[in-house]
């Protein structure tokens, strides 16, 4: 891989567009800017069509003779399956709001990935196809024939969206970019043209249910991992249960906090707080997975993913499932869980133990988030909480796309947070909220063969990070995203260096006062906490 | 994707040059694997390699750095249980020179 430039460089984009049309503009695929092609032992467990070895930066890609066909069918079944598809393929009225919201736009100035050129890569495809006009009056229409160079196209661009729907925001019409992204990556998928960053981890997930491949013993001893660590910090040590039948609660998070940097703080902060309130819950090693990395492949892909969640809660006996801190994660439960492996009737409307509270809201998919489960805690007065312990921490607020603007998150974790440190500033107003810069790898394009349009991507974020950093001395930035917690780490250690990367529970954690604790010295990291560090 | 030949046999290798099949590990690839990455293995690089070479044999993964930095400092001693001594050995990151020489794949995922 090249060597990377220094930020001052790459933060130089030339918004200048080509000389010619773009459709006579052929897609260069630049190195640094897509990702290695799906691996055929993955394509194969999955049951993927077309799995063979190849690489994009051949010039064969070895397709199958008639993939046109294919694609061109492909392509006519999700307009009749989805009435969403055909409505965003044609109203449409290129007003450009969408054009310069993009972080990948903003990261790259590359026109292709203003929201619309990139919609129009598909919809000049459907008019020549689908629609009298586009068949008649041809590129006059805004049609243009399907040809190899408009599927290697595709693909470089469908990749390079996130999915995270900060356009749809501004669009007059409200056209979803992330689901004419997911139908482009859908029929790329029925030619076997997925990247390894995904199907890697799908595959592992159905497998061996978790996108890491962690195997029981291996979920397991992570944990325990944790647990050595949790008790030299607390003097306490928590005693989770796995696959336990009769549980009152099935817990699922994503398996980046079971195993990956700084994930597993949050992870450790989630068993603090179960232990403290004596939940009546259990781990699974079968449905060890929150995330869903078939969502950002095909729906059939991510309904099987899904399937596990229910099954295992109905295996155990279960009443309601908790969900941890994961983005996409909650797009899927919110929006399509329900519809796809529901209804789960043999569960309960999910009822916190603790309080009372019923989540009316969750009654239809019986699961909620970890963020309003400890809201609804800290707003009963149920936990003991010392914030100062984070004292060293000034922090910002990072709003994980998929959890804003796929279900409204915006109140619940800010709740937490200001229960929890006393040092917090936003960043500005259009970067959060239902206005947040997506960490610029979501949709499982967090590979490192692709670092060129990462950082370009995570800049917007980047950006307004630096911003709190340097205004306010910010040197934290947190966020309910496990992709977030891996990508950002990436990112803002780039962009903005000094600032680190933290789950909500990881500071949830920290200040929580357990009963029977050790005078605690270190936070959750190991390191010193505030007015401690010289004990260290 | 690619292959490379050490000693008269052929290994495959991913788009990173990290071995596509753990299986096929053996001392010749460590080594190979090693001289690529310009690294003068000691008793130390071994020390590592091979630690990571029993964890994956147990657990089908790379450990985490922090699961790695623990075992060191419990193996080498407490100096040296810290990423500032795993960088020594390994220059451009033990995930990366380390697991390479290992024969161990890189995790895909939220990571």
């Amino acid at each position: 891989m090249a060597k990377q430039p220094k930020p001052e460089e790459l933060a130089k984009v030339d918004y200048t567009p080509p000389m010619t049309a773009w459709m006579d503009t052929p897609a260069v695929l630049k190195p640094g800017n897509f990702c290695n092609a799906a691996k055929e032992k993955s394509l194969q467990l999955l049951d993927m069509p077309n799995p063979r070895t190849w690489s994009a930066k051949d010039d064969d890609w070895k397709l199958p003779d008639n993939w046109k066909e294919i694609v061109l069918e492909g392509l006519r079944e999700r307009l009749d399956k989805y009435r969403s598809l055909r409505v965003f393929m044609d109203i449409c009225v290129r007003c450009g709001a969408c054009a310069d919201k993009c972080h990948f736009f903003i990261g790259t100035g590359d026109p292709k990935n203003m929201p619309v050129l990139r919609a129009e890569l598909l919809r000049s495809i459907y008019r020549k196809e689908f629609t009298t006009a586009g068949k008649i009056l041809g590129r006059f229409a805004g049609a243009r024939e399907m040809s190899l160079d408009v599927l290697k196209e595709w693909w470089y661009y469908f990749f390079q969206c996130t999915e995270c729907r900060r356009c749809s925001v501004f669009c007059p019409y409200g056209i979803d970019q992330a689901e004419i992204t997911m139908v482009g990556r859908e029929l790329l998928n029925l030619l076997g043209l997925n990247i390894d960053w995904i199907m890697g981890p799908a595959s592992a997930c159905y497998h061996k249910g978790n996108h890491l491949g962690l195997e029981p013993h291996t979920f397991k001893s992570s944990i325990e991992f944790f647990l050595d660590d949790i008790e030299e910090i607390t003097g306490i040590r928590p005693e989770p249960t796995f696959n336990r039948k009769g549980a009152e609660i099935l817990f699922v998070t994503p398996s980046g906090d079971v195993f990956a940097d700084p994930g597993t703080y949050t992870c450790m902060g989630y068993l603090l707080l179960f232990h403290e309130l004596g939940l009546d819950y259990t781990w699974s090693t079968y449905a060890s997975e929150g995330g869903n990395f078939g969502f950002f492949t095909s729906m059939d892909v991510a309904q099987k993913l899904n399937y596990k969640i229910y099954a295992e809660a109905k295996r155990l006996g279960v009443k309601w499932i908790l969900g941890g801190e994961c983005g996409h994660m909650w797009r899927v439960l919110n929006q399509y869980m329900d519809t796809w492996n529901g209804p789960a009737d043999f569960l309960e409307v999910p009822t916190s133990p603790i309080t009372g509270t019923r989540f009316d809201a969750a009654k239809s998919t019986k699961m909620i988030h970890i963020a309003e489960f400890t809201a609804d805690l800290m707003r009963h007065g149920k936990l003991k909480l010392d914030p100062s312990r984070n004292d060293n921490k000034i922090l910002t607020w990072h709003d994980s796309c998929n959890t804003a603007r796929g279900m409204g998150f915006f109140e619940e974790p800010r709740y937490v947070l200001k229960k929890v440190v006393n040092n917090f500033y936003e960043m500005p107003e259009n970067t959060i909220r239902e206005k947040t810069f997506c960490c610029g790898s979501g949709s499982g394009l967090n590979a490192s063969e692709n670092m060129d349009i990462r950082l370009k991507g995570g800049l917007p974020r980047a950006n307004a990070v630096k911003y709190v950093n340097e205004k306010f001395g910010v040197n934290f930035v947190g966020n309910i995203c496990a992709i977030d917690r891996a990508a950002l780490t990436t990112s803002i250690d780039y962009w903005a260096p000094g600032v680190r990367v933290t789950g909500l529970h990881e500071l949830v954690g920290n200040a929580l006062v357990m009963e029977g604790e050790k005078k605690r010295t270190s936070d959750l990291r190991g390191e010193p906490l505030p007015g401690c560090e010289a004990e260290e | 994707m690619g292959t490379i030949d050490v000693k008269g046999k052929s290994y495959e290798i991913d788009e990173d040059g990290f071995l596509v099949n753990p299986e096929d590990w053996n001392m010749d690839v460590a080594n190979y694997f090693a001289e690529v990455e310009g690294i003068d293995m000691t008793d130390a690089h071994w020390e590592v390699v091979n630690f990571l070479r029993d964890y994956f044999q147990q657990f089908n993964i790379a450990p985490m750095i922090k699961i790695l930095v623990k075992e060191i400092g419990k193996k080498m001693g407490p100096d040296k249980g810290n990423t500032k001594y795993l960088y020594q050995l390994y220059p451009s990151g033990p995930a990366k020179q380390a697991c390479k020489i290992a024969g161990l794949p890189k995790p895909t995922g939220c990571v």
